[in-house]
């Protein structure tokens, strides 16, 4: 008996702001203009996607004590402009990376609510903690926290989060105007939450939005991250995109869902991704190195080494060997507000590692950050990336993927008018939208519906 | 008759869900179902767009409306809940091309960081029609809504706690108006040859300390095109006076009549000098709540029978006016001859009175020569006359 074909789920990632994103090529766009994100998004949109997705950093990167200078810096408020973007789409999900840690669950959940009833239930949150005192310096809530006490405040956060959307059923408001009565009920929106994090009563002034809850995305890898997946979010935005870790990635998450009591259909896992086209593979090949040669400049390759080396490199030369110096091993001291840097958890093996590469292969400093870095996820002609992204998805690598391309705003005009169709031959991917909201897109269940409804229906 | 020459009008429109009337949701023309769509505050926003008005304000607040400042009052019969007046906005920007938009800020339990970069986003997808109407919370209900600090119950408006309430939002607007700054204009440079995106020489840290928080900087969103967007606030008495000398482009204030505006606007001029601005442009702007139909009688009796619905007369912080456009012209004109440069409406039913402003009052003062005809500038500040200001922390040439 042969499995039913899933569909893939897409979205798009907005550029961001690390040296994935080719700034310098004569196409790229402006980073901060809304121009830049109505192309992007209305791409998205003509391609029946499921959803933009946008990443957030609350402070600037530093690295050696210096504002980093070498990639796309800026970017806008998150809910300001997925708001301003609900005015010229009808149909796409519209996802948020916020932060629980600089942020109060009263004030998010006013504007998830807000943002939801805004786009006519588009919104999602993809739920970030990073409790560090270098992105603090920015903030009134600003501090330390201890990395255990992290998933317990996110958890907690959310969980508050929850129960303010929960506040309002959805029947309240009668708004009778011949009888007056506006309110059904005086106590809309009353709730008391009394925890170790949060202490907080009162009335929500958000009435019930049309998706109940925004969707909810969690990104983080750690075991805590996993298991906080698999009981509280409705998708998982995952590094894994290649098809045997990814595979393994699913399996693991998937099996945590049981303890919860909730099925596999209930958490998608959509790894980003990235992609390079041409008309044959050959070309997208050589596309594709074009690209990390742009991603990956001298002056990057050297930064990109500090990452490990954890000392200032400056001296080296990007086309010259390796440092035979080892990496400092005492804690990062050289670049801040970045999370890649954690990669690395045992910077001797990867710099030992990582010479025998270059000596094997006779690359330089360049070469190999170029090499070990940034390979772009699917290259091929549109029918070998399609053929790809669905074995990909068949073999429950994931449910779909986040792509990120690599110019802005017009990088992903290319995946929707030569792929997307493809996947639609195939009878994988949606011709048009099933309904208005991204739950519908996405196949998660509203919260006040039973699970058991959808799957009878 | 004076052959003084008349000076433009400015004119904004505070919307405030159906109208800032109790009862105004009773009206056939309310829409009170539709309060929670992005349709409903479009339409609105087109109307006073159609009438050529500089800008609305868009009012908001951390816990349900009550009729009472200090506390809720479990009433069921007004119109309860509403959504955040900055994503509001932004759902509009896109949807207009002229008007301001001007979302009201608490500045009591929010981050000045993120609402300095929502406010830059802000001014992005409007295109340079952003701004901001700051406010506080001294409701204790609306900080246990926070957790973070307890509120005494509030008694008189000039409380310790009040006036301290206004320090901390001085600070707010100060830390919101140096992220703005922290990026100069041309700080983005691609360049190709040395891959430096940005001139990291031209971000700036604000190291702002005070007494209630500090904030490192420079913001993660570029310098917005207006470089400051406008900032507004309300004010009643000496302490918000100051803040608006202090710290805004545009202060709202609710004189009675002739004399009250006269003397508001002088206290605010000295509070202005004393905060060393009185070379600045800064406008004020009175308020007042409207009811306007083709004749006086007209309007007074939907005020009664709007009364008659709520169960109570109507009053309000700023004068009640019932009458017609020319009516209302005359006052205004009145009372800008006391130094008010404009007025912020609040119509007592939005889509009653809106309209009447839009359609009515605005040709009455268009015939007398007292405001503008077409759109004569692309942002908001262009519309009240304000320059673009120049970067506080970009070196200047010596």
């Amino acid at each position: 008996m042969s499995k039913p074909l899933k569909q893939i789920h897409l979205a798009a990632h907005f550029p961001g702001v690390n040296n994935t994103t080719v700034w310098s090529d004569p196409q790229a766009g402006s980073h901060i203009e809304f121009s830049s994100f109505v192309h992007f998004a209305q791409t998205a949109e003509r391609a029946k996607f499921d959803f933009l997705f946008l990443a957030e950093g609350l402070r600037l990167r530093e690295q050696g004590g210096k504002i980093y200078d070498l990639d796309v810096v800026g970017r806008p408020d998150t809910f300001t402009v997925l708001a301003a973007l609900a005015a010229v789409t009808d149909h796409l999900g519209l996802t948020g990376t916020i932060n629980s840690t600089f942020n109060e669950p009263y004030e998010v959940a006013r504007q998830f609510a807000s943002l939801d009833h805004l786009s006519g239930g588009r919104s999602a949150w993809n739920v970030v903690t990073s409790w560090d005192a270098f992105t603090g310096e920015n903030f009134r809530r600003g501090g330390f926290l201890p990395q255990d006490e992290r998933y317990s405040r996110a958890k907690e956060f959310l969980a508050t989060t929850q129960e303010l959307f929960d506040s309002w059923r959805g029947d309240e408001i009668v708004a009778d105007q011949a009888t007056g009565v506006f309110l059904r009920d005086a106590k809309a929106g009353a709730f008391v939450h009394q925890g170790q994090h949060f202490d907080i009563q009162g009335q929500f002034n958000v009435p019930r939005s049309p998706q109940g809850r925004p969707v909810i995305f969690q990104a983080g890898d750690s075991d805590e991250g996993r298991e906080f997946a698999a009981s509280s979010a409705d998708a998982i935005f995952s590094r894994y995109a290649a098809l045997e870790e990814g595979q393994a990635f699913y399996t693991d998450v998937k099996n945590r869902l049981a303890k919860y009591g909730r099925r596999h259909d209930q958490l998608l896992i959509l790894p980003a991704a990235s992609f390079a086209l041409g008309d044959t593979d050959a070309e997208a090949e050589e596309l594709a190195r074009e690209v990390r040669r742009q991603q990956v400049s001298g002056a990057t390759a050297i930064k990109h080494l500090e990452f490990v080396w954890n000392r200032d490199l400056s001296s080296y030369d990007p086309e010259g060997p390796l440092p035979d110096i080892d990496p400092d091993v005492s804690e990062n001291h050289i670049s801040k507000g970045r999370a890649q840097v954690r990669m690395y958890r045992d910077p001797l093996a990867t710099a030992r590692e990582w010479r025998e590469l270059a000596a094997a292969n006779n690359w330089s400093i360049r070469d190999l950050v170029i090499n070990t870095g940034n390979r772009q996820t699917f290259v091929g002609s549109p029918q070998t990336v399609a053929k790809t992204i669905n074995e990909y998805v068949q073999a429950d690598a994931s449910d779909g993927f986040i792509l990120v391309p690599h110019i802005t705003p017009g990088g992903l005009d290319v995946f929707a008018d030569k792929v997307v169709p493809l996947l639609q031959e195939q009878g994988v991917f949606r011709t048009d939208y099933e309904g208005p909201t991204l739950r519908d897109h996405l196949g998660l269940a509203h919260p006040d519906e039973a699970p058991e409804q959808r799957v009878a229906s | 008759m004076s052959s003084t020459p008349v000076s433009p009008l400015h004119l904004a429109v505070a919307l405030d869900g159906t109208g800032w009337h109790p009862a105004s949701w009773r009206e056939q023309v309310a829409r009170p179902r539709d309060l929670f769509t992005a349709g409903y505050w479009a339409d609105q926003v087109a109307e006073a767009e159609r009438g050529l008005l500089d800008f609305v304000t868009f009012e908001d607040g951390l816990g349900l409306q009550s009729s009472h400042y200090g506390e809720l009052d479990g009433r069921t019969d007004q119109v309860r809940g509403r959504l955040d007046a900055v994503l509001i906005a932004a759902r509009i920007a896109p949807l207009t091309r002229h008007i301001g938009l001007v979302p009201t800020v608490i500045a009591t339990h929010t981050e000045p960081f993120h609402i300095s970069k929502a406010i830059a986003t802000l001014d992005y997808v409007s295109t340079g029609r952003a701004g901001l109407r700051v406010q506080i919370s001294a409701r204790p209900h609306e900080a246990a809504h926070f957790g973070r600090r307890t509120l005494p119950p509030l008694d008189t408006y000039d409380s310790p706690v009040v006036s301290d309430l206004f320090d901390e939002a001085a600070d707010y607007v100060e830390v919101v108006r140096r992220l703005w700054d922290s990026w100069e204009d041309d700080a983005e440079i691609r360049d190709v040859a040395t891959g430096r995106f940005i001139d990291r020489d031209k971000l700036h840290y604000i190291d702002f300390e005070g007494r209630h928080f500090s904030v490192k900087g420079p913001s993660i969103t570029p310098r917005p095109p207006q470089g400051q967007p406008l900032v507004t606030s309300l004010g009643h008495q000496t302490v918000p006076y100051r803040l608006i000398a202090r710290q805004t482009d545009v202060g709202y204030v609710t004189p009675q009549d002739p004399d009250q505006a006269r003397a508001i606007v002088a206290e605010i001029r000295a509070e202005q000098e004393a905060a060393g601005r009185a070379g600045e442009l800064l406008h004020v702007f009175g308020d007042l709540v409207v009811f306007l139909d083709d004749d006086r009688a007209a309007a007074e009796d939907r005020r009664a029978r709007l009364d008659a619905l709520a169960g109570e007369p109507y009053t309000s912080d700023a004068r009640v006016f019932a009458g017609t456009p020319a009516q209302l012209a005359d006052l205004l004109q009145e009372l800008a001859a006391e130094g008010l440069s404009g007025f912020r409406l609040r119509p007592a039913v939005t889509g009653h009175d809106l309209p009447a402003i839009s359609r009515g009052l605005v040709p009455e003062l268009q015939r007398r020569g007292a405001f503008r005809t077409a759109y004569e500038a692309d942002t908001l500040r262009g519309l009240l006359g304000l320059p673009r200001p120049a970067n506080r922390y970009a070196a200047t040439a010596a």
